[in-house]
């Protein structure tokens, strides 16, 4: 069932366009505006046992309107119904509150705004299939098996338009089926389709690997004394340190106020190996390619050879502290992070690793000690111990609690050839978009506590 | 309060189905995010969302469909939709939902002092900027910011069986926060890390304690500049309930979630420890620990008089003297493991379906002061303010970190130590509850952030605890 968030058969982008026109008859000559535009229509699949748990559709959107009188702003975001005059009476509603309050608030003196008449439209058409189809099929491939796990599909929207011109156009149809298959003990292996069209033939192979990993855990588990270990961080369990270090570590406001995790690393007390290098890949990722303030993201690296080159740097904070802007969001969080390839070809991995622990998830990593990036998680699904470079039984959870300055720093050994793109499956609110291109890591010392 | 209950029962009535049960449940939720950072009042941001969800019971199967388009066009298509869904899903369900119980109640639920005078966005950002600027000058002081979440949500539950449930209710969520920094090392100090919540008023500020507070929090983020770090010891561990409320939530709460137990969360949120089999015997808990999911404190977050699912909300002991009693499961999740549980069957908002969360879930009181807790420990370690939290997938290995300790030496507190960090496994940590501090020491706290399900919710939830005592615990510092 092809859906919009649209109560009429109107394009979103005509909806959007409409309102934005509208708004630019409401704002008076003294006022500016910007309008950010978020809307999808998700079909939503839980799955236990292999059978379908919980499913269903939502369509929503959403409008968030920034009112600017000389210096003084505020913002009111207001759902829409898709109803033409139902949504311009709510954001007159939202334009009525903000002038109210705006005008009793005093000048913003980190207020930068992007006055250019830029435009960007990006439209990435997709062919997915319908729920009743998807849950066919999954419950088929899946048949006699332990399978959990979720698909949210179908059309994401974004929109940004200014009242100095800009015009900004993110359409995407996708999806991504986020699953794990069980064996009794209760161990498992996990795996993601993502893509703009559904082809179960690719989930059914991406399966059979999964039943093959599966196997392993037929072995006696291994119990791991706490210690230190050589170890491999298959690119699903790098992106969690990742996704940790993405809270802010890279923000140009977090490193002014001394609250990043890398704040030696960007003043050079501390280095990464040199063969760590990330950058923020703003240019053919897979979110829209402007902000919902109004800027167009940017390609910055970010560190380079192990030593911290860039930063995320939102127009408030450029304006705060002298920097220049770099298309960051005001949360200054990497959206496109991409680490660069090493040389560690993917048959080599386990005999180069040797002796140690192949890790293939990490799992609710938080730090112990963040001024020296400090971390600590726990193992989590494919988690093997490896011998002679052989998977000899797979491993219970467990706790590790280390700094990135010595797994990805001085411990680091290699990097592999090989990248996967990790598509976020995140719902919060509503589906993501953001996505990270990562390698595995070899350490030979990755330090375990629990 | 509940203006629109009319209209929307007239659209309701309207709607037509072939579906054996149907209901709606709609939600308005208002939301005022202010903040003051660094004496510079922050772009205020407000937002009106508004939608609701319509359930189909159909062929066995329940299916959702959400939408914001709240016109009897609009509400007809979503049901429609719905039906359409379970007609093609029916067969591949899990759960056969015939024959499950549907709710007919009507009731009211309202958040205390709804109906007393409440400050406007300017007056809120007074009383930020007033504390902002209570934070002393000194360079050390690198960020500091106060801030406060005021959300205000009406929800109307309607089905085909005459059910009318109606919430109306006003949550607060205020915090401030100081970073100081000596050239080496930052520590912050917050009021509550966003744990603070409570539902009512202008008073729960009051009582939470947010208007002079950043003093108190300036001079102890300096303190921590000066400390020594936490030693690596094994120590007796007294836990101030901003730390106690982490605790519980991550290591009693989300393992005692039925559908973790019955596998829906395998995926995302992960299993749990426990197994049905447990319920009745299990010794969770030293004979100290007694633990509650109580719907009735009427400050705290979660306090409802029905759940979203229609079920009504009572207090009930999840753990008595130590023994796990009963687990976090929802009607549905009680009907598909036959064991009793708790209404706690809930969504975030009108766009996600209700699932098995944490409502209110609290330690009950001891009898001890938290003079007498203190004076209890030869040699341990004061924990507050939670900073870091990580648990595995099953809630068994944990560590937790803390912004404030101070060391426990014959009775006394002594001086403070930095970077408290403390780490253990649930079914035996709960087990070396030694002392429960008594009314004097609890508090009652609140999240808006516990996260879970697929789709992803991110939902409020509430803590009351006393401070508590733990034996013989891993803790250490840290590096800098």
């Amino acid at each position: 069932m092809t859906t919009t968030p649209c109560a009429s058969t109107e394009k979103p982008v005509d909806v959007f366009t409409a309102l934005v026109d509208w708004l630019r008859t409401a704002v008076s000559t003294e006022e500016h505006f910007t309008l950010w535009y978020s809307a999808e229509a998700s079909d939503f699949i839980r799955f236990n046992q292999a059978k379908v748990r919980q499913a269903g559709h939502v369509q929503q959107a959403e409008a968030t309107l920034k009112l600017i009188q000389g210096e003084r702003h505020a913002n009111f975001k207001v759902a829409l119904s898709g109803d033409p005059v139902a949504d311009r009476s709510s954001l007159q509603d939202a334009l009525t509150s903000l002038r109210k309050i705006v005008a009793t608030l005093p000048a913003d003196p980190y207020l930068l705004m992007d006055t250019s008449p830029w435009r960007s439209e990006n439209i990435q058409p997709g062919d997915l299939a319908s729920a009743g189809e998807i849950s066919e099929q999954v419950t088929t491939l899946a048949k006699g098996q332990d399978l959990v796990g979720f698909y949210a599909g179908g059309p994401v929207y974004r929109g940004f338009a200014s009242s100095w011109g800009s015009f900004g156009w993110h359409e995407a149809s996708s999806c991504t089926f986020d699953w794990s298959l069980f064996e009794p003990q209760g161990n498992a292996v996990k795996s993601m389709y993502a893509s703009t069209y559904w082809d179960s033939s690719k989930v059914a192979m991406q399966m059979d690997s999964a039943q093959r990993q599966l196997a392993h855990f037929g072995k006696p588990t291994r119990q791991l004394s706490p210690g230190e270990y050589r170890a491999y961080l298959a690119p699903a369990a790098l992106n969690e340190v990742v996704g940790l270090l993405n809270w802010g570590s890279f923000s140009a406001r977090q490193l002014a106020t001394k609250r990043s995790a890398l704040q030696k690393l960007h003043s050079g007390q501390m280095s990464l190996s040199p063969l760590v290098s990330w950058r923020e890949q703003a240019s053919g990722s897979l979110s829209p390619a402007f902000t919902p303030a109004g800027f167009q993201r940017q390609d910055k690296q970010l560190v380079e050879a192990g030593k911290m080159v860039g930063q995320l740097v939102s127009p408030r904070s450029a304006r705060e502290y002298g920097l220049t802007q770099n298309g960051a969001s005001n949360g200054e969080n990497s959206q496109s992070l991409v680490m660069e390839a090493g040389t560690l070809a993917t048959e080599d991995i386990l005999k180069t690793l040797g002796t140690g622990l192949y890790i293939g998830n990490l799992w609710y990593l938080n730090y112990s000690d963040m001024t020296v990036a400090r971390l600590t998680g726990m193992t989590r699904f494919a988690c093997f111990w490896v011998e002679n470079g052989e998977i000899v039984a797979p491993v219970s959870t467990m706790r590790f609690d280390d700094s990135i300055f010595n797994f990805l720093g001085s411990s680091l050994e290699a990097v592999t050839q090989n990248r996967d793109l990790c598509v976020s499956d995140s719902t919060y609110g509503q589906r993501h978009t953001d996505s990270t291109l990562l390698p595995g890591v070899l350490t030979s010392r990755f330090t375990l506590t629990l | 309060m509940f203006d629109v209950t009319t209209s929307l029962q007239q659209r309701f009535t309207l709607l037509r189905s072939n579906a054996d049960n149907w209901s709606l449940r709609y939600v308005s939720e208002t939301t005022h995010a202010l903040s003051v950072t660094r004496n510079v009042i922050d772009p205020p941001f407000f937002q009106k969302d508004e939608g609701a969800m319509i359930y189909v019971r159909l062929k066995g199967i329940e299916t959702y469909v959400a939408t914001s388009d709240l016109t009897v066009a609009g509400l007809q298509r979503a049901l429609e939709r719905a039906e359409q869904y379970a007609e093609a899903l029916a067969r591949y369900s899990l759960i056969d939902f015939t024959d499950m119980p549907v709710a007919t109640a009507k009731a009211d639920y309202v958040s205390p002092n709804l109906d007393k005078a409440f400050p406007d966005t300017r007056e809120w950002l007074d009383i930020l900027a007033a504390e902002s600027a209570a934070v002393p000058r000194n360079e050390r002081f690198v960020d500091w910011s106060a801030e406060l979440n005021i959300v205000e949500t009406e929800q109307i539950y309607l089905n085909n069986h005459g059910a009318c449930l109606r919430q109306s209710q006003r949550f607060l969520f205020p915090d401030m926060r100081v970073t100081a920094y000596d050239g080496k090392d930052t520590q912050t100090r917050t009021l509550g890390f966003g744990r603070l919540g409570q539902q009512g008023g202008r008073e729960t500020i009051d009582r939470i304690g947010l208007v002079g507070c950043a003093p108190r929090l300036a001079d102890e983020a300096l303190q921590l500049l000066l400390a020594p770090n936490t030693p690596n010891e094994t120590l007796d561990l007294l836990l101030m309930p901003d730390q106690m409320i982490l605790q519980i939530h991550e290591s009693i709460g989300h393992p005692l979630e039925l559908d973790r137990i019955l596998g829906d969360e395998r995926n995302y949120a992960g299993t749990s420890f426990v197994k049905p089999d447990m319920f009745g015997t299990y010794p969770y808990g030293s004979e100290l620990l007694n633990v509650s999911f109580d719907p009735d404190i009427p400050e705290e977050i979660a306090s409802y008089s029905h759940d979203d699912d229609g079920c009504p909300a009572r207090k009930e002991l999840l753990i008595e003297r130590g023994i796990l009693k009963r687990p976090l499961g929802g009607a549905l999740s009680q009907r598909r493991s036959g064991m009793a549980g708790v209404a706690n069957s809930r969504a975030c908002s009108w766009n996600r379906p209700p699932i098995d969360r944490m409502a209110n879930l609290n330690v009950e009181n001891g009898n001890k002061s938290l003079a007498q807790l203190i004076a209890g420990i030869e040699r341990g370690v004061l924990m507050a303010s939670n900073r870091s939290w990580s648990i595995d997938d099953a809630r068994n290995k944990f560590q937790f970190g803390c912004e404030w300790g101070q060391m426990i030496e014959q009775g006394q507190l002594t001086h403070v130590v930095k970077n408290p960090n403390y780490r253990g496994v649930s079914a035996q940590f709960w087990r070396s509850l030694s002392a429960v501090g008594d009314a004097s020491t609890r508090e009652v706290m609140g999240t808006a952030h516990c996260g879970k399900g697929e789709p992803n919710q991110a939902i409020r939830v509430g803590h009351a605890s006393p401070a508590c005592v733990f034996s013989h615990v891993d803790v250490f510092g840290g590096e800098a």
